[in-house]
C-alpha cells in the first residue's frame, strides 16, 4: 500500500506544473488497492501461460478449463482455419503495413469479405481491424449532425462511443423496452435521420433482444436498423446468422455488425449490408481508412473459419445442450443467473459484490476454472457478474466437471 | 406551459428519486448533490420525456447540470 492517498476532489499540484492528471482515476486506483489487499488473486491480470485446445490452458502452471472466451465454436485450433493462416504468412508476409484504401487491400482481405458476403447472403462486407473499430466507424459515419440515434441503453461499450465520435442526437431507451422505444422514435423531429441500434445477443448477462417486434417498430417510423450480432454469429439462427435471422427479420436490418473474435475464432470486425451506396463508405469511414488493415494469416483464417461455420448445424447443436446443461445445474445447485431460460452460449452467474465475486472467482480458478469477472461500469445495474461462456468444443464431462466446481467454490465462499 | 407550471410537474416527478431527501433548489445538482448514477439518470429522463411528450437526447443532458437549468430546458423543448 501507498501512503498518503491523494483524496479525489484535492488534486496533488506538482511543482511548477498543473494538477496531475491521473488524480481522477484516484477513486478506482483505491478500490483496487483495497480489493488486493485482502490477498485476492488480481482478477484482471491472468496470464495464459501455454494454451492448449480451445477449451484448455494452463494458468499458473495449472491445467484450467475455460470457460470465459467467447470461442463459442471452438474455431482457434481448426487444422484448417490454422493451415491457411500459416500458408498467408509464408505467401504474404507478417503485415501489410498499410490502410485498406492504400496498399492494404490485399488478395486475402477481398476473399474474406466475400466469404462474409456468402455467408450472410447480402450484397457488401466491409472489414474492420477490430469489432469495436466496426461499430465505432459506421456509427460514427452513418449518423452525422441533425440525424437521431435511438439505442438501447445496455449497448455496448463500442457503440456508445461511436455515437459520442459522431455528432447525432443520442436518445437512450430501457433495456429490451419496445414501447419506450417507440415513444422515443415518435418523438423526433420530422425529417431527421434516424438510426435504430440493437444488439442480438446482449453480452453482460446473455439475454437476447425482441428484434422482430423492434425492429417493426424502427422500420415502421421510418428509421434504419443496424444490429450487433457479434454474440450471436455461427450460433444462433438456421445459417448461423444471428438473433435476427432465428427470429425472421434479417431482410430488415440495414446494417448487421459483427466480429471476427468470438465464433470465428481470430480477431477483426465487420459490417454487411444491402444498402446500394454501401461502398463509398470505403472512403469517408475514418476507423477504416485511418488504420492498418489485419495481417494477411489473420484474413485468411478468418475466412477458412467463415467457410467452415456455414456448415456448423452439428456443433451448434452441441453447444445448445452444453448451455442448457449449465444452466439447469447452476440453476439447481442455488446459483443466480442473468436469465430464467438459457437464451445464448452466455450464463451470467450474479454476485452479491464485488469483494465475494471476486472471492468465487479466485476459488473457481484455483478449482481449475477460468470465467469473466464483470463489474460496474460494464455491467447493467451495478452488479457483478461471473461470465460464463460456452463453446461447441467443451465436452459434455467439461460441463458435469465445471458445476461440480461451481458447487465447491460456491459453498466454499459462502454463496450457495 | 409556463416556467412555473413546468417546475411544479417537474417537482412531482423528481420526488420519488430523491433519496436522500434534500431541499431541492434551482441550483441543485444531479450528479454533485443528488449522487445520480446513470440508470437513476435514465429513468429520471424517462419519466421527463413521457409527461412533457419531449426528447432530452444525451447531447442536451450534457448541457444541463442543474435542477435550475432542467427546468429552463423543458420550458425550452415543449416549445
Amino acid at each position: 500500500m501507498t501512503e498518503g492517498i491523494d483524496e479525489a476532489d484535492r488534486p496533488r499540484v506538482l511543482q511548477g506544473a498543473g494538477p496531475d492528471l491521473f488524480s481522477k482515476f484516484d477513486a478506482l486506483i483505491q478500490q483496487r488497492e483495497g480489493l488486493l489487499a485482502t490477498g485476492v488473486t488480481d482478477p484482471f491480470n491472468l496470464v495464459m501461460e501455454r494454451v492448449l485446445s480451445p477449451t484448455q490452458a494452463i494458468c499458473n502452471g495449472r491445467e484450467t478449463i475455460l470457460l470465459g472466451t467467447y470461442n463459442y465454436m471452438g474455431m482457434t485450433f481448426d487444422p484448417d482455419v490454422v493451415a491457411a493462416g500459416k500458408q498467408a504468412l509464408d505467401d504474404y508476409g507478417s503485415g501489410t503495413t498499410g490502410s485498406r484504401v492504400l496498399n492494404g487491400t490485399y488478395a486475402g482481405h477481398k476473399a474474406v469479405e466475400q466469404a462474409l458476403c456468402e455467408f450472410y447472403a447480402m450484397d457488401h462486407a466491409m472489414v474492420f481491424s477490430t469489432g469495436y473499430q466496426a461499430n465505432l466507424g459506421i456509427i460514427s459515419t452513418i449518423a452525422g449532425k441533425g440525424d437521431y440515434i435511438v439505442l438501447d441503453i445496455d449497448s455496448h461499450a463500442s457503440i456508445w462511443d461511436g455515437c459520442k465520435m459522431g455528432d447525432a442526437e443520442v436518445v437512450p431507451f430501457k433495456h429490451n423496452d419496445i414501447e419506450a422505444m417507440e415513444k422515443r422514435l415518435k418523438r423526433i423531429p420530422e425529417g431527421a435521420g434516424k438510426l435504430v441500434i440493437l444488439e442480438g445477443v446482449y453480452s453482460m448477462l446473455g439475454d437476447i433482444a425482441p428484434l422482430k417486434e423492434m425492429v417493426a417498430v424502427a422500420k415502421a417510423n421510418g428509421a434504419m436498423v443496424l444490429v450487433d450480432e457479434a454474440h450471436s454469429m455461427g450460433f444462433i439462427g438456421p445459417n448461423g446468422r444471428g438473433v435476427a435471422e432465428d427470429q425472421g427479420c434479417l431482410d430488415d436490418v440495414d446494417f448487421v455488425i459483427g466480429t471476427f473474435s468470438k465464433s470465428v475464432g481470430t480477431v477483426g470486425g465487420f459490417c454487411v449490408s444491402n444498402h446500394p451506396k454501401f461502398e463509398i463508405l470505403r472512403l469517408v469511414c475514418r476507423p477504416y481508412v485511418f488504420t492498418a488493415s489485419l495481417p494477411p494469416s489473420v484474413v485468411a483464417t478468418a475466412a477458412t473459419s467463415i467457410r467452415k461455420l456455414m456448415h456448423g448445424s452439428n456443433k451448434r447443436a452441441h453447444l445448445w445442450e452444453n448451455s442448457k446443461t449449465l444452466h439447469r445445474g447452476l440453476t439447481e445447485r442455488g446459483f443466480q443467473l442473468g436469465t430464467a431460460e438459457p437464451q445464448s452460449a452466455i450464463i451470467a452467474v450474479i454476485m452479491p459484490d464485488l469483494e465475494r465475486g471476486a472471492a468465487m472467482w479466485e476459488a473457481l480458478l484455483k478449482e481449475g476454472l477460468y470465467v469473466n469477472l464483470a463489474r460496474p461500469p460494464a455491467t447493467p445495474a451495478n452488479m457483478t457478474l461471473l461470465r460464463c461462456s460456452l463453446c461447441a468444443e467443451h465436452t459434455s464431462e467439461q460441463v458435469e466437471t465445471i458445476l461440480g466446481m461451481f458447487e465447491r467454490a460456491g459453498t466454499a465462499v459462502g454463496i450457495i | 406551459m409556463d416556467r412555473a407550471a413546468v417546475a411544479e410537474r417537474i417537482g412531482r416527478i423528481i420526488e420519488p428519486f430523491n433519496k436522500k431527501g434534500l431541499a431541492i433548489t434551482e441550483d441543485t445538482t444531479f450528479a454533485g448533490d443528488l449522487e445520480w448514477d446513470s440508470l437513476t439518470v435514465m429513468d429520471f429522463v424517462a419519466g421527463i420525456e413521457d409527461e412533457f411528450d419531449i426528447i432530452i437526447s444525451m447531447n442536451q443532458q450534457a448541457e444541463i447540470e442543474t435542477y435550475g437549468q432542467l427546468i429552463d430546458a423543458v420550458t425550452r423543448l415543449q416549445g
